[in-house]
């Protein structure tokens, strides 16, 4: 049971140049969101919503059979599909291929599928080199970070950042202009796409009719790492399938939008199996591997399943309150935000990181622009309900159950609850209505102290609701 | 609340058996001890008629969470049904049952509305408020630019997580310092009291009020 982080929460909340870029990059993602779904700009975004949800529900809850249906499908087009029950055999899987085909160079487009499994570090230690190509990626892999968000991976790195990383570790000359910084990159990586024998890519839809992987980007990195080296793979989780084709034309009219604010990313990319003959370009080979990693487990729960349907737009990140005070790396795992808050605990078990459903005050405002509409406040309401039972098996967390307990108790018992109030307003006879700043010893709990930490606390009143009531009716009696 | 109601011929009953809805344990993952709570907050209401509630919050536990806690009982679920189509957030009980915005009610100063989050988006509660706020006397609303931002109080959110939470307030508080306004006017008095403890704790210029202050002052 790791505990709240709470000395990297203080410094992230501290640090006031890392507050204004996470404020200002997610504000201007959700200004974009907003103007790309108002109804001059499409017609019924929120039918779409109820669409996507609906075509994710089905998919998921037919995965067995989607995902047969999907693995014939690469197949009849030449590609081979590998089956990964965890991070472990994925890995082992693009290291071994690696070692039999002889690569040396991976170009790699953003996925936090791979992510998810550490692909990079591990790869690295197996002695080959592997290289981001997505710009925020690129930037992040040089300054040895982990993705502060879905999306927009380095949203929390100025252009003053990147300029020092930039002349730190690639050697070059001093730019602060993002136009020249990306000029940078790109002669870096090009050189790179055109000497690496693999490339691999995550996916953003696996489409079980066709067999086709598709991956939707804005920088033309994914089309150049699945179509210049020799060799593809392409990692993706189980829950990135859709069924039919036609199906994908609902998800690109809500993803982009979702996620930056564009009506559709500048590459949509259909990759279906390697080279045939005749044809003058695309890889020799083609792997799909399908990761499991934890996702069949939150299939088993029909409540929680709905975790499966997203599509990583990060549009929850963005609008997450939450999100926006603590950024991305106080987040136990590379998902971070809403999303990432409910779906940690169910991959790797409630009690790892017991805070992390508690960490939100519920206001539902990622659930209101999620494209697939997760019910992210109800899935955490229920995640915090199976944590407390955990806890409770455990011995963990006594306080607060006892806490809860005398609660309810009091709460069933009005004479009780009336007194209870009395007493309270005893303590303070002298407050005369002023908010308090400090308590006295014997009341310095713990919660008492985290909201004082803030906040002034409100008196209890002088007189209960209930005496007024009483006398107003007794007044109205007289009349 | 009562002051308004009665003024509009309303008979008013308050069991005085009434104590919580449970949300603070529900939300917290303690469903059992919730639950007890929830049973006795049925049997105090038990009956017909309106159930009038000045908060969202607290109106969104019992028309949308006792469901979840009772999911598993045929028998509470039938009260729970009775019970949740019986019960209003105040102003929405004004706007739709009553069917009035013009309550005769005076407050001559600047406001601005805070969207409460479960008011807002549980029980889609947004144009109501403002619309009786539109007929008070004297009084003019200007909209801050985070009307629908958290104000961070989140139940025990805010004692657990005090430096995000209080993060959450500032957030608001600017964007409400924005607007000029001296009082915030809201329907859940949870949210008001996260604000008002920053505001006292750091002696800025603005008021808190209840919608039902607004409307009951003359």
């Amino acid at each position: 049971m790791n505990p709240i982080p709470v000395d990297a929460i203080k410094s992230t909340l501290s640090d006031a140049r890392l507050q204004n870029a996470i404020y200002s990059s997610t504000a201007r993602l959700m200004d974009k969101r907003a103007h790309a779904i108002a109804p001059d700009a499409i017609d019924d975004f929120q039918g779409l919503r109820t669409q996507a949800n609906a075509i994710k529900r089905h998919a998921i809850d037919n995965l067995d059979y989607y995902l047969e249906q999907l693995e014939q499908n690469v197949i009849a087009r030449g590609g081979k599909v590998v089956w990964c029950r965890d991070a472990g055999e994925a890995i082992q899987f693009v290291l071994q291929l690696s070692r039999e085909k002889g690569v040396k160079r991976i170009v790699k487009s953003k996925s936090m599928t791979t992510e998810e499994i550490d692909l990079n570090e591990h790869l690295e230690h197996g002695g080959i080199e592997v290289v981001e190509t997505d710009l925020g990626e690129y930037i992040l892999q040089l300054a040895h970070e982990k993705p502060y968000h879905i999306v927009a991976p380095a949203l929390h790195k100025t252009r003053y950042d990147v300029a020092d990383i930039f002349t730190e570790t690639l050697k070059v000359e001093r730019v602060e202009e993002p136009e020249q910084q990306t000029q940078v990159a790109r002669r870096v990586l090009r050189e790179k796409f055109i000497t690496a024998d693999l490339g691999i890519t995550g996916a953003n839809f696996l489409i079980a009719d066709s067999g086709a992987i598709v991956l939707v980007e804005n920088e033309g990195n994914a089309r150049l790492s699945s179509s210049a080296p020799r060799i593809q793979i392409a990692i993706a989780g189980l829950e990135k399938i859709i069924p039919r084709a036609q199906d994908l034309a609902t998800f690109l009219k809500v993803l982009g939008r979702s996620a930056t604010g564009q009506p559709l990313t500048v590459y949509t990319s259909f990759l279906s199996g390697p080279r045939r003959p005749g044809e003058i370009d695309g890889p020799e080979e083609f792997y799909l591997v399908l990761m499991d990693n934890g996702r069949t487990r939150l299939l088993a729960d029909e409540g929680k399943r709905q975790s499966l349907y997203c599509i990583r737009c990060g549009a929850c990140l963005n609008h997450c309150p939450v999100y926006r005070k603590i950024g991305g790396h106080n987040y136990p795992w590379v998902y971070s935000g809403p999303i990432g808050a409910i779906i940690s605990p169910q991959f790797h078990g409630v009690t790892q990181d017991p805070w992390l459903p508690f960490a939100s005050s519920l206001c539902g405002a990622c659930s209101e622009v999620c494209p697939v509409k997760i019910d992210i406040p109800q899935v955490l309401l229920e995640l915090r309900a199976d944590i407390t039972h955990a806890k409770r098996k455990e011995g963990a967390g006594q306080w607060e159950r006892r806490a809860f307990r005398l609660f309810s108790y009091v709460m069933r018992r009005p004479r009780l609850y009336e007194m209870a109030a009395a007493m309270a307003s005893s303590v303070f006879p002298g407050s005369r209505g002023a908010w308090l700043r400090s308590l006295p010893r014997l009341l310095r709990l713990p919660p008492v102290m985290g909201w004082l930490s803030h906040r002034d606390l409100p008196p209890p009143p002088e007189r209960s609701f209930r005496a007024l009531w009483r006398e107003r009716q007794r007044a109205k009696g007289g009349n | 609340m009562a002051d308004v109601l009665e003024r509009l011929g309303y008979q008013i009953d308050f069991p005085e058996a009434q104590t919580c809805c449970g949300q603070p344990a529900f939300n917290s993952g303690f469903w059992e001890e919730a639950r007890g709570v929830a049973r006795h907050f049925l049997d105090t209401f038990e009956g017909d008629g309106p159930i009038v509630v000045p908060s969202g919050s607290c109106s969104a536990m019992c028309s949308h969470h006792y469901a979840d806690l009772f999911q598993d009982d045929p028998a509470q679920m039938a009260r729970v049904k009775a019970i949740s189509s019986r019960v209003y957030e105040f102003s929405r009980f004004l706007t739709e049952v009553v069917q009035v915005d013009d309550l005769g009610a005076s407050f001559p100063h600047t406001v601005t509305y805070h969207d409460s989050c479960h008011a807002l988006r549980e029980l889609k509660i947004k144009a109501g408020p403002r619309q009786l706020l539109s007929k008070v006397r004297g009084l003019t609303l200007k909209e801050m630019d985070a009307a629908e931002e958290c104000c961070g109080f989140g139940g025990t959110f805010s004692v657990k997580f005090p430096n995000v939470s209080g993060g959450m307030a500032q957030t608001k508080l600017d964007s409400i310092l924005r607007t000029g306004a001296s009082h915030i006017v809201s329907i859940d008095s949870s949210c008001l009291m996260q604000l008002q403890g920053v505001i006292s704790r750091q002696e800025l210029p603005l008021k808190t009020i209840h919608l039902a202050e607004v409307l009951a002052s003359r």
